[in-house]
């Protein structure tokens, strides 16, 4: 067994290795969480609106959440090939769950006097929404966001599997080399990487909390 | 001035409002009232257009509603609902800014009205106006709500159950307060609300509904003396009118047949006619039943040697009242004269009764303990 020391050397040496490739699983989470709340956040309120569809859109999204993330992996190759750009389009796909899901049920859990009110106050449909409907959802979209953001970080592991680097790599080649410290180089700032987006993620969460709203 | 003509509500093959016709007058605080599903608060929610009739037409100012912008027919109407109605994610004065900030007021102007406004609801704005709606009590909370609703000065106000959720000694507070207000605004206002105390209180009229109709739209006076329907008799409480002394008339409670003569019967014929019927008193009247005066037991008593018939003894410009004066009025004018009874005319002087104390006694007796 080798003693704490042996691994914080091995790590010190690779130093310059580890930043790069943490740099590029920053990337690679940034950009497909990114788009994952550009496109979810609308379709969760568009859903809102059209209630007829917000089965069905729910549905695939929980569909595509259950296909175990590497044949998801797989599936994308035909069509993208390798490197970064399916590794993002998986990503995405899974961060979009619970997107979607908590802006439609943050919207719709807006008590229902809230919008009586706005209405009766004579708000348009986007006033409604701007003023009143988004900011007592935010708190509730926010969670969502930091659901998707945590479980993205681990997910970006996946994308050294099609050269698309990342933390991930030294991971799978301390696995191929059956080296112990190359996967523990990979896997502790992976871990540090989760643990600090969520806890930035919760501060966020409490800034957009309308202070109104905060106990 | 609000009018309803054959306003129709259905929800599929279900109305909910049957045909209603109503009109409210400018200034006039008008109470929606009846039991839960009876259409009171669709009734308002039409005002407004947050419900659309089925068929019908609704007038504000003889222009119909159905034909104007909702979005600016709404932002000319105040509207005041239930304590959570205010905004939580906003401050008072962001709350109380809502519509002069939809009709793009400047923010000078916003802020001034905001200040106004919470001054003539009693909280002063240094203190209240930066305060988010979780640090105020259901009673501030419901005034900010009501500030909320006069911003823009309306003409029209509707109110939705505002005072519901607040506890009995807050609400009767408010209501007082809205009261006063009123005095003072002359807005015509709706006012919906399940409890017959809070109607009576506040109402200039009472529309009483049932299974989408009115049953009746009146004065409160006139609702708890004439109810037109048993359903609304059940519904004021039938022992109600005698809780709210003002309401009992002089008609209600006086004798109708009292003992009367014409001036020229004579002592011993007066002396007869009382001690037959077991009274100390008689009523003179002249032919036509007017009034002239009174004479007792005693004064046929202390006159017998001198005098021989009624008109040379009785005591005449006595103290009268109305049968439409309130119970109240007389027993100001009984204890204020110290007199033990006080007779009834109609406004030409004709005799309809006789109040004294024992009747007084023995009617309020059947009322309340009875």
């Amino acid at each position: 067994m080798a003693t704490i020391n042996e691994y914080l050397t091995f790590m010190s040496d690779r130093i310059d290795q580890i930043f790069t490739l943490t740099g590029q699983h920053i990337y690679l989470t940034l950009i497909a969480v990114a788009i994952a709340i550009l496109i979810g956040v609308p379709l969760g309120i568009l859903i809102t609106r059209v209630d007829s569809i917000s089965g069905l859109v729910i549905g695939i999204a929980n569909a595509v959440q259950a296909i175990p993330s590497l044949a998801l992996l797989g599936f994308l190759i035909p069509f993208l090939g390798i490197g970064s750009t399916p590794s993002i389009v998986m990503i995405f796909l899974y961060s979009l769950l619970p997107i979607i899901k908590n802006t439609y049920t943050g919207l719709a859990n807006v008590d229902r006097a809230m919008i009586e009110a706005g209405r009766g106050m004579g708000m348009t449909d986007a006033q409604l929404m701007r003023m009143v409907q988004l900011p007592l959802a935010l708190p509730v979209i926010m969670a969502g966001i930091r659901i998707s953001a945590v479980t993205a970080v681990g997910l970006t592991t996946l994308a050294a599997l099609i050269g698309a680097g990342g933390l991930g790599q030294l991971i799978y080649r301390g696995i191929s080399m059956v080296n112990n410290k190359m996967i523990i180089s990979g896997a502790i700032p992976a871990m540090i990487l989760a643990l600090l987006v969520d806890f930035v993620l919760s501060i966020m969460e409490r800034i957009v909390t309308p202070k109104g709203l905060k106990k | 001035m609000i009018r309803f003509e054959n306003v129709v509500k259905s929800y599929g093959d279900t109305e909910v409002i049957k045909g209603i016709n109503l009109e409210i007058s400018n200034s006039e605080l008008v109470v929606f009232i009846g039991p839960s599903g009876c259409g009171k608060t669709t009734s308002l929610k039409m005002i407004n257009r947050l419900i659309e009739p089925t068929s019908g037409t609704i007038y504000i100012n003889d222009q119909d509603i159905l034909k104007m912008d909702p979005i600016e027919l709404r932002r000319n109407i105040g509207y005041v609902i239930q304590q959570i109605g205010l905004f939580p994610h906003m401050t008072v004065g962001e709350n109380i800014e809502l519509v002069p900030l939809l009709k793009n007021w400047p923010k000078t102007k916003r802020r001034e009205r905001a200040k106004e406004l919470l001054n003539l609801v009693g909280m002063p704005p240094d203190e209240y106006i930066d305060r988010y709606p979780s640090e105020l009590s259901g009673g501030q909370q419901q005034r900010i709500g009501v500030a909320r609703a006069l911003a823009t000065n309306p003409d029209v106000i509707l109110m939705d159950e505002p005072f519901s959720a607040l506890d009995p000694i807050t609400r009767a507070q408010l209501q007082d307060e809205l009261f006063n207000l009123q005095q003072e605004l002359h807005k015509t206002i709706v006012f919906v609300t399940h409890d017959m105390d809070e109607a009576l209180k506040l109402g200039d009229r009472i529309c009483i509904m049932k299974d989408g109709q009115i049953l009746q739209f009146d004065t409160p006076e006139n609702l708890l003396r004439h109810p037109a329907h048993g359903f609304v008799e059940e519904f004021i409480g039938k022992k109600r009118m005698w809780q709210q002394p003002e309401y009992v008339k002089v008609e209600d409670i006086m004798i109708q047949n009292p003992i009367k003569a014409i001036p020229t019967r004579t002592l011993t014929q007066a002396m007869e006619i009382m001690s037959g019927s077991g009274v100390d008193s008689i009523l003179i009247v002249n032919e036509r039943n007017q009034l002239l005066g009174i004479a007792t037991a005693n004064d046929i008593r202390s006159k017998w040697d001198t005098a021989k018939r009624l008109e040379e003894i009785y005591t005449r410009n006595v103290l009268s009242v109305h049968p439409d004066d309130s119970i109240v009025e007389v027993l100001k004018l009984m204890s204020q004269n110290n007199i033990g009874y006080v007779p009834v005319v109609d406004v030409s002087g004709i005799l309809k009764g006789l109040i004294t104390r024992s009747s007084l006694v023995k009617v309020l007796g059947e009322k309340y303990v009875g």
